[in-house]
């Protein structure tokens, strides 16, 4: 449904979008993944034709952006990150407008702007105007506005932004609930979201793609078995060797000692079993004061870090 | 043609749920009705004190009221017109609805148009409760004064109306910020109304210069003449300043950093 190919926006000395690929099934979510600034909202911008890209090409529904931009225009519903909302109109009047601009015939559009209004839970408010809607309601009519005209590509940037958690989570099942009919391009920098909702996942950073798979892999990929961090007051040597002992434990890194004394060792354990309370016997029966025994999971957080951190900060060991 | 009506529709209503057509056309209204009593009484002052000293030349009272009265309304659009055209594409830019317009399928003729024939139409709608003391004036004069040099005055009117729309726009097109598009847009209305003044007042420069000057043109037209020169003069600058606006429009897509 989408493909992209070599995208790559540059803004004089800068290159924003460098060299990004990836394509997009018919009835796929996709998720955008990346810190701010790294190149999703004008990746976004490209593919709906409102900026043209430096070099590569994308196309949509067959149709390529720069060239067939009309034609590819047809075919999406764009919510960019600021819902591009009248403060003068009604919900239901600038919902109207957007299906004419978007061409839904005459005799749909009454039927359109309601199934969206419905869809986005704003039937009780159609009548009230926009600047009068709270930031969460101005969102599902930017929403709104991205659906009305039954696209089959629809591309969300940010779409979570500004709502509350009870909002968070309607706005994700009705994403969720579009999808099969749509194909959905969504961006986000926030991670739960990602696995929530997404079916596959591109990850960027400074506009380069870092990863592209479903979150389950990206999980199961860096996850190795459970981590325990361990502090507690002892020498460093006999420590790991204590450590090392326990079974089950694969790796243990002891990451140095606070100034107080503290020593603190990152342990990973085999998969399926919990090592904390041997840990703790262990330092206990050696007369150790122990004063921190925490499992770390591995989380689709620490991929994204590990994929996004620089090179050279790599080179040092965290913490 | 229908993404250029819905373009049309929403920014004429966005005219009339803002206070801002009702502001306008309100003052518009006010200095009309005000400039045209003081008109009338100062050419009825001037033809009695011509009566006075015993001047028996025939003066045509209707035709100086009405001239004075189109001299005015013209002079009144040059504050107007940049108040209806500061919000117009600058308004749109600033709120990110410009995002909208452009990737949905409609072209960027079609916005321009839209938007250009809403204001021209909120702009023509100003211009008939003028007509209230000119059918005045019409019906007490005796004889009654031609028809055709009030339609003359208006379209006339219309024309200069429609030129400075399709510039303001333009400017408006260029900023993000509405004061700077309607300062900048008051300040180019100015120049090309007084630009003849520019050129010596005895070489051909003054000649030259005096072509691109609205209130030339306009001379004419509030006199009850057409000429061909003028229909083609402000055809031109509407053309022409439709034309800069699509593709300031267009540019839009290249500009942004």
């Amino acid at each position: 449904m989408i493909e992209v190919k070599d995208l790559t926006k540059s803004y004089g000395q800068i290159t924003a979008v460098d060299h990004i690929s990836f394509g997009v099934n018919k009835g796929e979510i996709l998720g955008f993944l990346g810190p701010n600034g790294a190149g999703k909202t004008t990746t976004m911008r490209i593919l709906t034709g409102f900026m043209p890209a430096t070099s590569g090409t994308a196309s949509i529904a067959g149709f390529d952006v720069t060239n067939e931009s009309l034609e590819v225009r047809r075919h999406i519903g764009y919510l960019p990150e600021a819902p591009p909302v009248y403060p003068d109109m009604s919900v239901e009047s600038y919902l109207d407008f957007v299906a004419r601009i978007k061409n839904v015939p005459a005799e749909k559009r009454r039927g359109r702007v309601d199934d969206a209004m419905a869809k986005t839970n704003l039937t009780d408010r159609r009548h009230e105007l926009i600047k009068r809607l709270s930031r969460g309601y101005k969102q599902r009519v930017g929403i709104a506005q991205a659906l009305v005209h039954d696209p089959d590509v629809i591309i969300l940037d940010e779409p979570t932004v500004g709502l509350d958690p009870k909002q968070i989570i309607e706005v994700r099942h009705l994403i969720k609930s579009l999808a099969g009919n749509h194909t959905i391009i969504l961006s986000t920098h926030i991670l739960p979201e990602v696995s929530m909702t997404c079916d596959r996942v591109v990850i960027i950073n400074k506009g380069r793609v870092a990863a592209v798979d479903t979150p389950q892999n990206l999980t199961s990929q860096l996850k190795g078995g459970l981590r325990v961090r361990v502090e507690a007051r002892a020498p460093e040597a006999a420590l790991k060797d204590l450590l090392v002992k326990v079974p089950g434990v694969k790796i243990v890194q002891i990451e140095g000692a606070h100034n107080d004394g503290h020593m603190i060792a990152m342990v990973e354990g085999t998969q399926g079993k919990d090592i904390r309370s041997e840990i703790a016997a262990g330092i206990v029966g050696k007369g150790w004061p122990l004063y921190e025994l925490r499992g770390v999971s591995m989380s689709l957080e620490d991929i994204f870090l590990q994929l996004t951190t620089d090179d050279a900060s790599h080179a040092q060991p965290a913490n | 043609m229908q993404g250029m009506y819905a373009v049309y529709r929403k920014e004429l209503g966005h005219y009339f749920v803002s206070p801002m057509a009702y502001v306008v056309i309100g003052i518009f209204i006010l200095f009309c009705a005000f400039v045209f009593n003081y008109d009338t009484q100062a050419v009825i002052l001037q033809s009695t004190q011509a009566q006075m000293q015993g001047m028996s030349m025939p003066m045509d009272l209707p035709g100086q009221v009405i001239q004075g009265f189109f001299m005015f309304l013209a002079t009144m659009l040059l504050f107007v017109t940049p108040m209806l055209t500061m919000g117009i594409y600058a308004e749109e830019r600033k709120r990110g609805t410009m995002e909208l317009l452009m990737t949905s399928p409609i072209t960027e003729i079609q916005i321009v148009l839209g938007k250009f024939f809403a204001a021209f139409t909120l702009f023509i709608a100003m211009l008939i409760p003028t007509l209230v003391p000119v059918t005045f004036l019409y019906f007490t004069s005796d004889p009654h004064m031609p028809v055709r040099i009030i339609a003359c005055g208006y379209l006339g009117a219309i024309l200069v109306g429609g030129s400075l729309i399709a510039l303001g726009t333009f400017i408006s097109s260029l900023t993000e910020n509405q004061l700077i598009a309607a300062v900048l847009t008051f300040a180019v209305f100015l120049i090309i109304w007084i630009i003849d003044i520019l050129g010596s007042p005895t070489g051909n420069s003054a000649t030259v210069l005096g072509y691109f000057s609205v209130v030339r043109h306009f001379q004419d037209f509030a006199r009850g003449v057409i000429d061909t020169s003028s229909l083609v003069y402000f055809a031109s600058l509407m053309v022409f300043f439709v034309f800069l606006t699509v593709r300031s429009v267009d540019s839009m897509r290249w500009r942004r950093a």
